[in-house]
C-alpha cells in the first residue's frame, strides 16, 4: 500500500472530473445557502480578531476592522470561517489518502528555498491586498461570482489572468 | 424552493455544520485535482499544465448551466442568489494585484489552503503573506476607499448590464470554454515538458 502511493504521489484527478465535482459543489451550496464559496474571507476575520485582541482600541477607531466587530460576537464566528476549517479537513485527508502529507518546500530545482519563500511571501501579501481591493478572491469573486453571471466575478478574473499571463514572463525563473 | 437556509427550509442552525461539510468537500476536491501543489498551479501561466484552466472553467459552466437548469425547473429561485457586487474599478485593480500576487507565489488563498493542510512550508509562508497583506489593506483603508466604495454598479450580472438572454450567454460560454480546452491541449503539446 506504501509503495503504491509513493509511486502515485503526483497522479490527480482528471481535471475535467475534479472541475465537474467542483461545479456540482458550487450548485449545492448556492442551493443551500444562497451564497457561494470563499477562501481570503476567513483569513480576514483571522486578521481582525488578531488586531482586536492585540490592540482592540485600534481595531475599533479603523473604518475597515470596526465594520466586523461585535460587543457580543467573535468575528471569528463566520460560514467562511467554518468553511475554511472544512477545506483544511478535506485536503488533508485527499492528501493523506494519496501520501502526500510531509514537510517540504515545493520549488523548482533551479531555485533555492530560500528564493522560493520570499515569493511566496511577496505573492501572498500581493493576493491578500488584492482580494480585500476587489472583495474577494478567486474563490469567492471570480468562481462564486462567474456561477451567477455576476459581472463583477468575470471583471475580477479576467484581470486575476490577464495580469498573470503578463507578468508570467519577469517571474519565469521561478517555474520554468 | 431554493435557497433553502434563507427561505426557512433548513433551520438556520445547520448554517456552520453545512459550511464545515462543503468545506470538507471544497478541499478534497481542489487537493485531488492537483491545486495543492504550486507548480502544477503556475503551469497554466506557462503552457506546461492547464489543469487550472481546465477545472476551473469546467466548474464554471457546470455551475451556471445547473443553477439556471434548476431555476427553470422551479427548484431555486436564482434572483434570491447573492450576487457578487460590482465596483468597477476596484475589480480591476485588486484583480490586477491579485494577478501578480498569483503568479509570484504560486497560490491562490484556497489552494494555499490545501497545501497548508498537507505540510507544504511555502504555503504557510504565503498564507503568512496573505495575513499581512490584509493587515496592510486595513491600515491604509482610508486611502484605498475612494476606490473600494467608488464605481459601485450594485449586485449587477451580465445579464442586467447587457439584456443579454442568459440562455444564449450560457450555450455561447460553454462552446468558448470547449474551445479554450482544445487550444490548451494544443499549446501543452508544443511546450517544452516541466516535471515537478
Amino acid at each position: 500500500m506504501k509503495k503504491d502511493n509513493q509511486a502515485n504521489k503526483h497522479v490527480y484527478w482528471n481535471p475535467y472530473f475534479g472541475g465537474f465535482l467542483l461545479g456540482l459543489i458550487i450548485i449545492f451550496t448556492f442551493y443551500i445557502t444562497g451564497r457561494g464559496l470563499g477562501a481570503s474571507g476567513a483569513m480576514k476575520s483571522s486578521v481582525v480578531s488578531i488586531v482586536d485582541t492585540v490592540a482592540p482600541t485600534h481595531a475599533e477607531n479603523n473604518a475597515y476592522y470596526k465594520n466586523f466587530i461585535s460587543e457580543d460576537d467573535s468575528p471569528m464566528n463566520t460560514w467562511l470561517v467554518f468553511e475554511a476549517l472544512g477545506v483544511l479537513i478535506g485536503a488533508f485527508i485527499s492528501g493523506g489518502l494519496s501520501g502526500r502529507i510531509s514537510w517540504r518546500i515545493q520549488h523548482s530545482p533551479k531555485i533555492s528555498s530560500k528564493r522560493r519563500l520570499v515569493f511566496a511571501l511577496i505573492g501572498g501579501i500581493l493576493f491578500g491586498l488584492g482580494a480585500q481591493i476587489a472583495r474577494g478572491c478567486t474563490s469567492g469573486a471570480a468562481l462564486s461570482g462567474m456561477a451567477v453571471l455576476s459581472a463583477g466575478g468575470f471583471i475580477t478574473m479576467l484581470a486575476i489572468f490577464g495580469t498573470a499571463y503578463l507578468t508570467a514572463y519577469f517571474f519565469r525563473k521561478n517555474w520554468i | 424552493m431554493g435557497p433553502l437556509i434563507p427561505n426557512d427550509l433548513i433551520p438556520l442552525e445547520w448554517n456552520n455544520i453545512i459550511a464545515i461539510l462543503i468545506g470538507i468537500a471544497f478541499g478534497f476536491v481542489l487537493e485531488a485535482s492537483g491545486f495543492s501543489s504550486s507548480r502544477k498551479l503556475a503551469g497554466v501561466f506557462y503552457g506546461y499544465d492547464f489543469a487550472v484552466l481546465k477545472v476551473f472553467f469546467t466548474a464554471a459552466i457546470v455551475s451556471v448551466i445547473g443553477l439556471y437548469y434548476m431555476d427553470y425547473l422551479g427548484y431555486l429561485d436564482i434572483t434570491q442568489l447573492y450576487v457578487h457586487p460590482t465596483y468597477l474599478w476596484a475589480a480591476i485593480i485588486g484583480g490586477a494585484i491579485m494577478g501578480v500576487g498569483f503568479v509570484a507565489g504560486g497560490f491562490c488563498p484556497g489552494t494555499s489552503l490545501c497545501a497548508v493542510a498537507i505540510g507544504k512550508l511555502d504555503a504557510w509562508v504565503y498564507v503568512l503573506g496573505i495575513l499581512v497583506g490584509i493587515f496592510i489593506f486595513s491600515e491604509l483603508f482610508d486611502f484605498i476607499e475612494p476606490i473600494f466604495d467608488g464605481y459601485n454598479f450594485g449586485n449587477i450580472t451580465l445579464i442586467d448590464t447587457f439584456e443579454w438572454d442568459p440562455y444564449w450567454f450560457i450555450f455561447i460560454f460553454a462552446i468558448v470554454a470547449i474551445i479554450a480546452f482544445a487550444v490548451a491541449d494544443f499549446v501543452q503539446k508544443k511546450v517544452k515538458k516541466v516535471f515537478y
